[in-house]
């Protein structure tokens, strides 16, 4: 048994009991709907901005681009402005591909010839897939929860759900009614690419090696967020009317709890999220700011011909001319190498 | 005789690394992998600290007392000196896309060598030495406190990286494990961490101006001897200068070219280039001794000693008074020129932008650093029609070409080389999309790891890079494998005739300085080996 | 029913087989990287693993003299002999074809007496053996010559012996110093 997922595992299951159970204590509710949720936003602003704040005052003391393609050379040569971008709107390019469409990622798709004519692809993609559709099921879920902190909800985030929505299955038995609320494919997505990318963490031998607890803990996180998301929304039905009126309250600065009550699964999904957001700034998470100051992809390849300032160069001590010719000035004369000065010059002061 | 195995390296192995937790599993330094420790002489020489007498393989590595505070004092320093150190501390998130890239664990199957581990072996003391988490999580958040078996863990891995770049292609953050491995190097160094392949070289560069300690009466007599040998061929007498204060462009090559095979080759091809150009359009080279090393083996030790050594580039062309300079072939020499020289020693406004004076062109994307590529100039002139060339002297040879990991992945020369190889080769192959260009293996022995005792890692790291030699060799009856590096010319020689004997190295200028008519030259019957051309076969006995 | 044909219909099974126990001999993950990358240039290790050991099995079944199996043991030999293996278990795996081939035909055996087929083929898999070990050892050989030959002593020492080299080094000076 691996302890890196299985405290994880524990940790995201105490946290469940945790709110679940604990909305059941008079008073509690405060905390759990209203003390909590204000904290991690605070931790996640300061947190993330301290984090960003810490980069920033590091300095670039050099221009190390990952050049991925040709250079910008000789005018007939076909120069590869994507992937060795020489202008900042090249860069900017760059970094578009690679932070909407993880182009990276992709380079690992292989193209691969078997016998004949035929390409298959190689297992790969399946991160590329897996990694591109949990970030972007995980984006429309957030920005469709904007619905629930606006009023009236704008009609961007509408036409999103609608189109979130676009696949209507309905299933209308006494236990289970899907249907009716319309089904949210960004849901099932992002908990799919979440096991997904467990499961890869546990069962490809190399990634699970290199994995920490710091790696599966914010995967069972995820996976808890939108199972009890889910499950409330398909299964529980919850008092969505009293979920946005607490909702409403924290983000109008009247924060109150609802008359009416919620269930214990949608405070432990509210932790979930708190705890995320919380952890988020001290976490790996952070590779979403990371990505745009990562120095190999966000500056561009023309350092040859744009000089770069680094704002620590301090002199060294360098070998000079003059003391190579020093030591060396016979066996170059010798040699019939060309001298600064004569040996004349400097003789009399050896001999003495 | 301390080589010889002893009895229990022959009783099979038992236990199997891969199957503990990587903190568990003790770095073993070996035999074949390790290469010696740096001679305190050269430590000495250039002012590196601790110099002693010690070995890798000593239990005890005479490190000073406070090695520890050492270490975390100057990890601080270099998380506030470089961004990228710091943000590549934080943000992997182990998604293993880089795990496969690296052609040390293709080549070993050495789960350390993945580039995502080779880093977490710092990472996870900079979470316990950095962050909170760590500090509180401790090995559960994935930190550990620096002790002499994570030391040494360090040392192992950190000379087992050639500093390539490739797994930072397919890295979704551009996570660069060659900047991890220079910062890793330069922490080591601080404790007097070194290997003697890369510290006398560096101890040499800085006092002779090439790696070898050659002086530069010897220096000029190795290109005599050159010229010798070309006139024996073509009958030419090429007339090299050296440190012509005056002169229109200095040149400056890896002295891996003047004094070891088979870049000597390559640089004969120079000498007839330069001879070539200087007869009949006047070009004004000069060579300098006290700048002949174009290599910088101080970029594999840290960027105070890749300033120090790379400074004499410009020292000299101010003293010289040149408008600009070409650079031979060489490997991490480019990367240092094309990503940290203009910055660490520049602005170079001593001189001009470079424009070729035979053809006019304007070498734009130059115009701050001054100094442009052979192959860029080469390529220029025979793109005009300016060289007179036969390729037919190199049908002997069927060429494929090694992208050289920085040339490729910190500057993107890939068209230039294949421009100037179709050009004075008939047959040329490249090898599988998937090993050149941008995602070209590495030679195996990148970064100062072209030592002789360590030979079984650069035979396992090349590994990758063969197999994809051989490909063509089985394929196309592909015989040559150009480069544009000089360590490539030290260290293919050596893989292929461990993996691919029938394959020879050659360096780009080399096939130019066959194919090139010069002006009155006598009829070949050689190239630049002495082996016979193509259709010379009898005429030579 | 003979030999020859009850392997024949065995042959990927038993392959196969051979080609996992040689795989477990590194570190698990990299055992799986080996197995299951198809790409030949990603993975040369596993490649040429899996196309020696079929060359070598379908030899030996053909009845060749083993000794001329050499072509094809050659390149999976050639990449054990720089990795981290002890020479007995660098070679090892050609024996335990052996074991394989016993587990696979545990019940034809009894029943169709093929013990003294058997025993015959396991004489030439010994062969094979050995011929591996003769490999590894040229290999060896070959890692040894390239190790006293690198350029680096070549020139440093013709250079040095003509005193041209600038001291820093005092001639001779055992880097080792173990």
């Amino acid at each position: 048994m691996n302890a890196k997922y299985m405290y994880s595992f524990l940790a995201v299951l105490a946290l469940f009991f945790l709110a679940y159970l604990g909305v059941r204590v008079p008073g509690l509710p405060v905390v759990f709907g209203i003390l909590l949720p204000y904290a991690a936003v605070i931790i996640f602003i300061i947190g993330v901005g301290n984090r960003i704040m810490g980069w920033a005052r590091s300095a670039v003391p050099f221009r190390i681009t990952t050049t991925c393609g040709q250079q910008k050379s000789l005018s007939w040569i076909e120069q590869n402005k994507i992937d060795n971008p020489s202008s900042k709107g090249a860069v900017i390019v760059r970094m578009l591909l690679e932070v909407l469409c993880f182009r990276s990622l992709f380079r690992n798709t292989r193209i691969k010839m078997k016998e004949g004519p035929k390409l298959t692809y190689h297992l790969e993609i399946f991160l590329w897939i897996g990694a591109l559709a949990f970030h972007y099921a995980f984006l429309v879920t957030i920005l469709r929860h904007l619905r629930l902190f606006t009023e009236p909800v704008p009609y961007l985030i509408r036409l999103l759900e609608t189109v979130d929505s676009f696949f209507r299955l309905e299933i209308l038995y006494d236990v289970v009614q899907i249907g009716l609320p319309g089904v949210f494919i960004s849901g099932f997505v992002l908990l799919a690419a979440a096991v997904y990318l467990f499961l890869r963490r546990l069962f490809i031998p190399q990634v699970k090696y290199i994995s920490l607890a710091a790696d599966y803990f914010p995967l069972f996180l995820i996976m808890g967020i939108a199972f009890t998301g889910i499950f409330m929304r398909y299964f529980s039905k919850v008092n969505v009317a009293a979920a946005k009126e607490l909702a409403m309250g924290l983000v109008t600065f009247s924060p109150h709890i609802p008359e009416s009550s919620i269930s214990g699964v949608f405070y432990a999904h509210l932790l979930f999220v708190c705890v995320l957001l919380a952890y988020f700034p001290f976490s790996k998470l952070m590779h979403m700011g990371g990505i745009f100051l990562s120095p190999t992809r966000n500056l561009p390849g023309n350092t040859r011909e744009v000089r770069h300032i680094n704002p620590w160069n301090y002199p060294v001590k360098v070998h000079s001319y003059e003391a190579y010719e020093d030591d060396f000035r016979e066996k170059m004369i010798e040699a019939g190498l060309p001298v600064v000065k004569q040996p004349a010059e400097t003789a009399p002061e050896e001999k003495e | 005789m301390s080589d010889l195995p002893k009895p229990e390296d022959f009783a099979p192995k038992t236990y199997r690394p891969g199957s503990t937790d990587w903190m568990d599993v003790p770095a073993e330094i070996r035999k074949g992998i390790a290469c010696y420790a740096g001679n305190p002489k050269s430590l000495e020489a250039v002012g590196l600290p601790n110099p002693r007498t010690w070995s890798c393989f000593d239990e005890d590595w005479q490190l000073p007392e406070n090695w520890q505070q050492i270490i975390h004092e100057g990890f601080k320093e270099r998380l506030e000196k470089f961004r990228s150190f710091k943000v590549f501390m934080d943000i992997c998130v182990r998604c293993g896309a880089c795990a496969d890239k690296c052609h040390f664990f293709i080549g070993t199957g050495d789960p350390k060598n993945m580039p995502v581990l080779r880093a977490e072996l710092i990472r996870s003391v900079y979470r316990n030495d950095f962050t909170k988490v760590g500090k509180i999580l401790g090995r559960l958040g994935g930190a550990r406190p620096m002790t002499i078996d994570v030391l040494k863990e360090w040392w192992s891995y950190l000379f087992q990286c050639t500093e390539c770049r490739r797994c930072s292609v397919f890295c979704p953050y551009g996570i660069d494990t060659a900047e991890i491995t220079m910062m890793g190097r330069e922490l080591l160094n601080l404790l007097g961490l070194n290997i003697d392949w890369i510290a006398t070289p560096v101890a040499n560069c800085n006092r002779t101006g090439n790696h070898l300690g050659i002086q530069p009466h010897a220096f000029k007599d190795m290109l005599d001897f050159f010229v010798d040998d070309i006139e024996e061929i073509t009958g030419i007498h090429v007339d090299p200068q050296y440190n012509k204060v005056g002169a229109d462009i200095l040149f400056i090559t890896p002295s891996g070219d003047v004094f070891a095979d088979p870049g000597t080759y390559t640089c004969m091809g120079y000498l007839l280039l330069f001879h070539f150009l200087k007869e009949k359009y006047g070009l004004d080279v000069t060579w300098s001794t006290y700048a002949s090393e174009g290599g910088n083996f101080g970029s594999f030790t840290s960027h105070e000693m890749m300033k120090r050594l790379n400074a004499k580039m410009y020292r000299e062309a101010q003293r010289l008074g040149v408008k600009w300079i070409i650079g031979g072939e060489c490997g991490h020499m480019w990367r240092v020129i094309t990503q940290y020289m203009d910055t660490m020693n520049g602005p170079a406004d001593f001189m001009e932008t470079p424009v070729n004076p035979i053809t006019g062109t304007r070498f734009e994307h130059a115009k701050s650093t001054k100094m442009i590529h052979i192959t860029e100039f080469t390529a220029d002139l025979i793109k005009h029609g300016k060289l007179d060339l036969d390729p037919g002297r190199n049908d002997n040879l069927r060429v494929t070409f090694h992208d050289s990991c920085n040339p490729s992945r910190g500057m993107g020369l890939l068209e230039e080389p294949r421009y100037v190889i179709k050009n004075v080769c008939n047959e040329f192959y490249d090898m599988p999309a998937n090993t050149i260009r941008e995602q070209t293996f590495c030679c195996g022995s990148g970064s100062g790891l072209n030592a002789g005792e360590d030979m079984e890692l650069r035979m396992a790291g090349g590994m990758p890079r063969a197999n994809a030699v051989k490909y063509v060799h089985e394929k196309h009856d592909v015989n040559t494998l150009a480069t544009i590096c000089a360590i490539d010319r030290a260290a293919l020689p050596d893989l292929m005739s461990y993996w691919v004997p029938e394959v020879e190295v050659y360096g780009v200028h080399e096939m130019v300085g066959n194919a090139l008519i010069m002006p009155n030259e006598q009829e070949r019957t050689t190239d630049l080996r002495g082996e016979p051309l193509p259709g010379m076969e009898e005429a030579d006995e | 029913m003979n030999l020859d044909k009850l392997l024949e219909s065995k042959k990927t099974t038993i392959v196969d087989k051979w080609f996992n126990s040689v795989i477990q001999t590194y570190a698990p993950d990299a055992a799986q990287f080996f197995k299951n990358q198809k790409d030949q240039f990603h993975n040369p290790v596993g490649t040429a693993a899996r196309k020696s050991l079929d060359a070598v099995f379908s030899g030996l079944m053909a009845g060749l003299d083993p000794a001329r199996l050499e072509p094809e043991l050659d390149p999976l030999i050639r990449i054990r002999a720089v990795q981290d293996f002890s020479p007995s278990r660098a070679v090892s795996f050609l024996f335990d074809l052996k074991d394989i081939l016993r587990s696979s035909l545990k019940k034809e055996l009894p029943k169709e007496n093929l013990e003294a087929q058997l025993l015959a083929f396991e004489r030439k898999i010994d062969q094979v053996g050995l011929l591996g070990f003769e490999i590894y050892t040229r290999c060896r050989e070959k890692i040894l010559e390239l190790k006293v030959s690198t350029e680096r002593n070549k020139i440093y020492r013709a250079f040095s012996r003509a005193g041209l080299i600038a001291e820093v080094l005092e001639d001779d000076q055992d880097l080792e110093a173990s």
